[in-house]
């Protein structure tokens, strides 16, 4: 997990305010697996002080993106990014997706900005392997869909797709997700994740989610990012270094 | 060789260079390492060790502030024999002198965590963390009275041989009286400053964000304040110093020296650029060169009032 120095190529607002950071770096490109993040120094000064930390979105050749919306200061500082400046990066972090299983079916649960990591995901997943896309968020403003593939769209106001969230979504098509030999892969509010949590194991689904912390360093130093393990409850586990993903089976929620 | 004297000495410990990485802000050194060059750093403290393992506080245990940050983290480590089983071997791959930073919540514990780390070699030092302020017992508790600081003092150093630093709280009146305390025990060091207490709340859920209510501001912020606090210290007792709060460059480090450190540890800036600690070494050196320093200790306390 070196310091590695990027260099931006552009800042593209996709729709609803969601914003594509491309940017150049072959030495992340060439190491990077869907579910890892960076952690980004917005910012040469000391405000913001702390680096932030960001799904690898999409690769491309040399050039990985990162989807953000603009959420504080960081965020808005890196909107506003211009092709040729550097970016001073910490990463691959964390541990990815295990997208390598015995499954024939990806089921993706995305909730709002959890929609990140997937375009990657989706990239890379096995071409033998068929992916199926359930994608929530509050209203139709809150999903994202970007470079996702067979997506059912779930929205709490039925202002796009199905009329409710996404679990139950998930619950209607119930029949055909049992038809297949699937793994549940997700990441979003941690509100959604805690109910697939007790879906998937009701179905006995295998399940990887990503989780979210606040972080310092990204890279195990801290002890900022702890989450709950089930298996250890004497000892938490961080976020950054053990996760962010999780076999959901393994942390508390 | 630029033949610029970087090493100094605090009671039995040598150390190459001025640069310390701050307890709690390395673990244990294993991710640091793949940065920053061990073997290049003065030394390195080890995150508070309590005689058992200790879980640490649930989250929001981080968030950012203006130039700075609020941590209660509630001394999460793995304990003494842990700590001796499974992570000193990798530190002892590496050519720094390991200082061993200790928390308890009672002055027995203390005592049996220095009776336990002392036989190991590869310790040289202890830092004694009296000031921690994310644990309900202990902590503040024994760094707001100068009665416990002398008497935690005195008791550590009858168990040991190897020197013994105490890291004083900035939340105190006079710190220079606790300092002082130090010295008349037989401390060998004080290292100055923890974080100073703070908090943070969400304005429209009225809910402070840290679980622990309050957390350890540290970061550019405090600098200001860890300066005041080193100075005076320098000023009222004879004793040696090692400058902490804030430090992002070899210029801080060579502010903390002006005003009384003999040595300085560089916390929050790991998180930030783990790569710093090597580059202010060599840095620091360039300045002395360039300003005509022989001996850097000859920086520690030359201010001009
Ligand atoms: C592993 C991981 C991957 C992420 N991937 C993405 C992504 O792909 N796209 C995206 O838009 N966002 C992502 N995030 C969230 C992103 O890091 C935050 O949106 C970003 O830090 C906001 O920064 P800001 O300065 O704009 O906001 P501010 O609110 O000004 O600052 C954010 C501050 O809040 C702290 N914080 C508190 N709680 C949290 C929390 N639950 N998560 C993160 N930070 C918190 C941070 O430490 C930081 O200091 C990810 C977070 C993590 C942990
Ligand atoms: C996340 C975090 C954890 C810390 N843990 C400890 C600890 O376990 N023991 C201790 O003595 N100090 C601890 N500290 C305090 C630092 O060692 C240092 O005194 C303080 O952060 C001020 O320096 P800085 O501004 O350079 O970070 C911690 C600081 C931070 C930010
Ligand atoms: S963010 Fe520092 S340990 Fe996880």
């Amino acid at each position: 997990m070196p310091l590695l120095n990027a260099i931006v190529e552009k800042s593209i607002e996709i729709d609803n305010k969601i914003f594509l950071l491309k940017v150049y770096s072959p030495a992340l490109t060439a190491n990077v697996k869907p579910g890892q993040f960076i952690n980004v120094r917005v910012s040469e000064t000391i405000y913001p002080l702390l680096r932030r930390p960001f799904s690898v979105c999409d690769v491309e050749g040399d050039y990985f993106y990162l989807m953000f919306n603009i959420y504080g200061e960081g965020t808005k500082i890196l909107s506003r990014k211009e092709k040729g400046e550097q970016l001073d990066i910490l990463g691959p972090l964390g541990n990815g997706f295990n997208i390598d299983g015995d499954f024939d079916t990806a089921v993706i649960v995305a909730g709002g900005l959890g929609a990140a990591p997937f375009p990657f995901f989706t990239r890379m997943i096995d071409k033998e392997k068929e992916v199926l896309s359930f994608i929530g968020g509050r209203s139709s403003h809150d999903v994202i869909t970007y470079e996702m593939k067979n997506v059912s769209v779930a929205t709490d106001d039925g202002s796009r797709g199905y009329h409710g969230n996404v679990i139950a979504l998930l619950q209607n098509k119930i029949d055909e997700l049992k038809s297949k030999k699937i793994k549940m892969f997700s990441c979003g509010p941690s509100a959604m994740l805690r109910a697939l949590k007790t879906f998937a194991i009701e179905n006995n689904f295998e399940c990887e989610v990503s989780t979210e912390c606040a972080m310092a360093c990204g890279f195990g130093i801290c002890q900022g990012c702890p989450i709950e393990s089930t298996q250890h409850p004497d000892k938490y586990l961080l976020v950054c270094k053990d996760g962010p993903v999780f076999n959901v089976k393994d942390v508390v929620i | 060789m630029s033949g610029v004297d970087l090493s100094l000495q605090i009671g039995s410990l040598k150390l190459r260079n001025p640069i310390m990485l701050a307890s709690g802000t390395v673990g244990y050194g294993n991710e640091i390492a793949e940065f920053a060059d061990l073997n290049k750093i003065g030394a390195i403290v080890t995150k508070s060790l309590s005689l058992n393992p200790r879980k640490g506080n649930a989250p929001q245990r981080i968030i950012e502030t203006p130039a700075g940050m609020l941590n209660a983290i509630g001394l999460a480590n793995v304990g003494v024999e842990q700590f001796l089983k499974e992570k000193i071997p990798f530190l002892k791959q590496y050519d720094i002198p390991l200082i061993c930073n200790i928390a308890a919540s009672t002055i027995e514990e203390y005592v049996e965590c220095t009776r336990i780390l002392t036989t190991e070699d590869a310790i040289k030092a202890f830092e004694i963390n009296v000031s921690c302020p994310n644990v309900k017992e202990g902590g503040l508790q024994f760094g707001n009275s100068c009665q416990m600081v002398s008497e935690i003092t005195a008791k550590v150093k009858a168990e040991t041989d190897k020197p013994v630093i105490i890291k004083l709280s900035p939340n105190v009146s006079s710190i220079a009286d606790f300092a002082k305390a130090v010295k008349d025990e037989g401390g060998d060091a004080v290292s100055a400053i923890n974080t100073l207490v703070g908090t943070s709340f969400n304005i429209f859920t009225k809910r402070s964000k840290l679980k622990n209510v309050t957390g350890g501001l540290s970061g550019p912020a405090i600098k200001p304040v860890a300066l005041a606090k080193v100075l005076e210290i320098k000023q009222k007792v004879d004793i040696p110093i090692i400058g902490i709060g804030g430090i992002m460059n070899w210029k801080d480090v060579v502010e903390f020296m002006i005003v009384g450190a003999s040595a300085v540890q560089i916390g929050t800036l790991n998180f930030i650029d783990p790569y710093a600690s090597e580059r202010i070494v060599a840095e620091l050196e360039k300045y002395c060169v360039e300003n005509g320093i022989n001996k850097i200790s000859d920086l520690t306390g030359s201010y001009i009032l």
